[in-house]
């Protein structure tokens, strides 16, 4: 399965699709320290999103989610890719500002929310033009 | 879709006004990209969110920008930061962590904003007239300065905020514009009980209904009785900007912009169109409480967002005469306290057992005790937060409800409206 987003800040990963089934608030809500989701009333509390090609379909909450965006690059444990349901200047920006003090950044895309309801739980390919690819 | 330029923002992205407004230029004009935005919109104030310490980046993103001569170019207030500079020792950081909250609060300063450190600078004297162009951040204080006084602000993250005040542009999009500042769904509340909607304690729970019907869209919510008081519309926002995305909402009849439902539809039906039941209510009333037992409370707090003047008048009221069994934080800003300090309400607050805690809050910095238990609370954004956040299990209630708990050393809540 392929599918196209738009390029929101561009490059390439790869990882395990990590789908947020609730709206989270990455302030409050994912643990800087860590990376662990840490509101115990999210569905996926507990679940680290390190490495994950992160789906987030709704963006909610604080805006200090920058915040704790760059804080996850900078500490090398941020998602490998962002794909966001609906266009959000918060967690998008965090990553625009991790690039600006020269911390290595992460594809975000901007996807259809059917789209990122229909990827299958795999690994999935982000490459630089905004192709995602569900591995087999 | 590209970003069009005027000619002076061209020149600060070309380092006319040096380094930091370039950057903040670059960032905010990639900020307008992601948006999908044409154009950047002059700001007349700012509200910069990001001194709170969440991490080491972000204090060195503040240094970077004052390394780099960066000042803010129109008048800017500071939210909370971690540390109460008044009451030292107060927030439990270890030294180290405590060293780069402070210097991020310092760097906050250092950029030319006022050292207003609260999150209702709506009650520390900075108001935006109706229809002006701002910058803020908070989700709390987006919330109010668009709804309760109707000017005009995306709910911008942290960093976005502080380089939108030293550009004075913010990306033309979202509730800047007309057309996104109509209502597309419709919050109708007139079927509950005029007596609940007289308790302070109904608008919280309205706003947490209200972020999780709305998410990011704009609703019209009827049944906000006329002349409601802005404390009681800050608690509404507050909630609602906790449990959604919500940046704007309009009370038809109350807030600026909503003189009816016909002004705030533009003449487009909605979307959709709930009405809230008190089954609805109570629900979203109890989810604000996480504690299983039923009578434990091992603190109160209040203020979130900080407790105005008049908020303090009506603890004071409350609790003459009262000595606490548990400890009571009320969490506010400088402004809002010289205030109630003028008017000799801070001794018998603090003979109750009040403790004020100035600058930061309960949530955002560790300053409950030590060993977690149940947090009551009057403030739908601290029972949202403070479970993640504190380890602490809530118990949602009145202000009266806190008080009466507080000096009983046990849950006392007046359920008899809401059943």
């Amino acid at each position: 399965m392929v599918v196209k987003g738009r390029v929101l800040v561009e490059g390439s990963a790869e990882g395990p699709l990590l789908r947020l089934t609730a709206p989270l608030s990455f302030w409050g809500g994912v643990d800087p320290k860590t990376g662990r989701i840490s509101d115990p009333r999210h569905p996926q509390h507990g679940a680290d999103v390190a490495g994950t090609v992160l789906a987030v379909p709704v963006p909610r909450g604080s805006s200090s989610s920058s915040a704790i965006m760059l804080e996850l690059i900078a500490r090398g444990i941020a998602p490998a890719a962002l794909l966001l349901g609906e266009a959000d200047a918060i967690l998008a920006l965090g990553i625009v500002v991790a690039g600006e003090m020269g911390h290595r950044t992460l594809p975000a895309l901007q996807i259809g929310a059917e789209e990122l309801a229909a990827l299958p739980q795999c690994r999935i390919k982000v490459a630089a033009d905004g192709t995602v690819t569900a591995l087999p | 879709m590209r970003v069009r330029l005027a000619a002076a923002e061209q020149a600060l992205l070309e380092g006319a006004h040096g380094p930091a407004a370039a950057m903040a230029m670059r960032i905010v004009s990639e900020a307008a990209r992601l948006m999908g935005a044409t154009s950047l919109v002059p700001v007349e104030s700012a509200h910069l969110d990001g001194c709170l310490y969440h991490g080491d980046s972000g204090v060195h993103f503040a240094e970077r920008i004052v390394e780099l001569g960066g000042k803010v170019a129109v008048p800017t207030t500071l939210n909370v930061g971690a540390l109460d500079f008044h009451h030292p020792g107060r927030v439990k950081f270890d030294p180290a962590t405590a060293e780069m909250a402070r210097r991020l609060m310092l760097a906050s300063e250092a950029v030319g904003a006022r050292a207003t450190w609260t999150c209702a600078p709506y009650q520390a004297g900075h108001r935006p007239r109706l229809g002006a162009h701002v910058a803020w951040g908070e989700s709390n204080a987006v919330c109010f300065v668009n709804s309760v006084l109707g000017a005009r602000s995306n709910r911008l993250g942290d960093f976005l905020d502080l380089c939108c005040a030293i550009t004075a542009r913010a990306p033309c999009y979202g509730l800047h514009l007309d057309e996104a500042r109509r209502a597309t769904l419709v919050l109708d509340a007139r079927d509950l009980s005029a007596e609940l909607r007289s308790l302070d304690a109904f608008y919280p729970v309205l706003g947490a209904v209200l972020g999780s019907e709305a998410g990011s869209a704009v609703a019209a919510v009827l049944g906000v009785p006329k002349g409601t008081d802005e404390d009681r519309l800050k608690a509404l926002g507050a909630a609602a900007a906790s449990t959604g995305a919500v940046g704007l909402f309009h009370a038809v009849g109350v807030t600026p912009e909503a003189p009816d439902l016909d002004a705030v539809l533009g003449g487009v039906p909605a979307a959709r169109t709930t009405t809230i039941t008190p089954a609805m209510l109570r629900a979203a009333r109890d989810r604000l409480s996480t504690a299983a037992t039923a009578d434990r409370i091992d603190a109160v707090a209040v203020g979130s967002p900080h407790f105005s003047a008049a908020e303090f008048r009506a603890l004071a009221a409350l609790a003459r005469g009262q000595r606490f069994r548990v400890p009571f934080y009320a969490c506010t800003g400088r402004a809002q306290l010289a205030e109630i300090e003028r008017e000799g309400l801070l001794a018998p607050l603090k003979g109750a057992g009040v403790e004020i805690i100035l600058d930061t809050c309960v949530v955002v910095a560790p300053i409950l005790p030590p060993e977690a238990g149940v947090l009551m609370t009057n403030s739908g954004k601290f029972a949202f937060y403070a479970p993640a956040n504190t380890g602490f299990a809530t118990v949602y209630g009145s202000l009266a409800d806190c008080v009466a708990s507080a000096a009983a050393g046990r849950v006392k809540r007046d359920e008899r409206l809401w059943s």
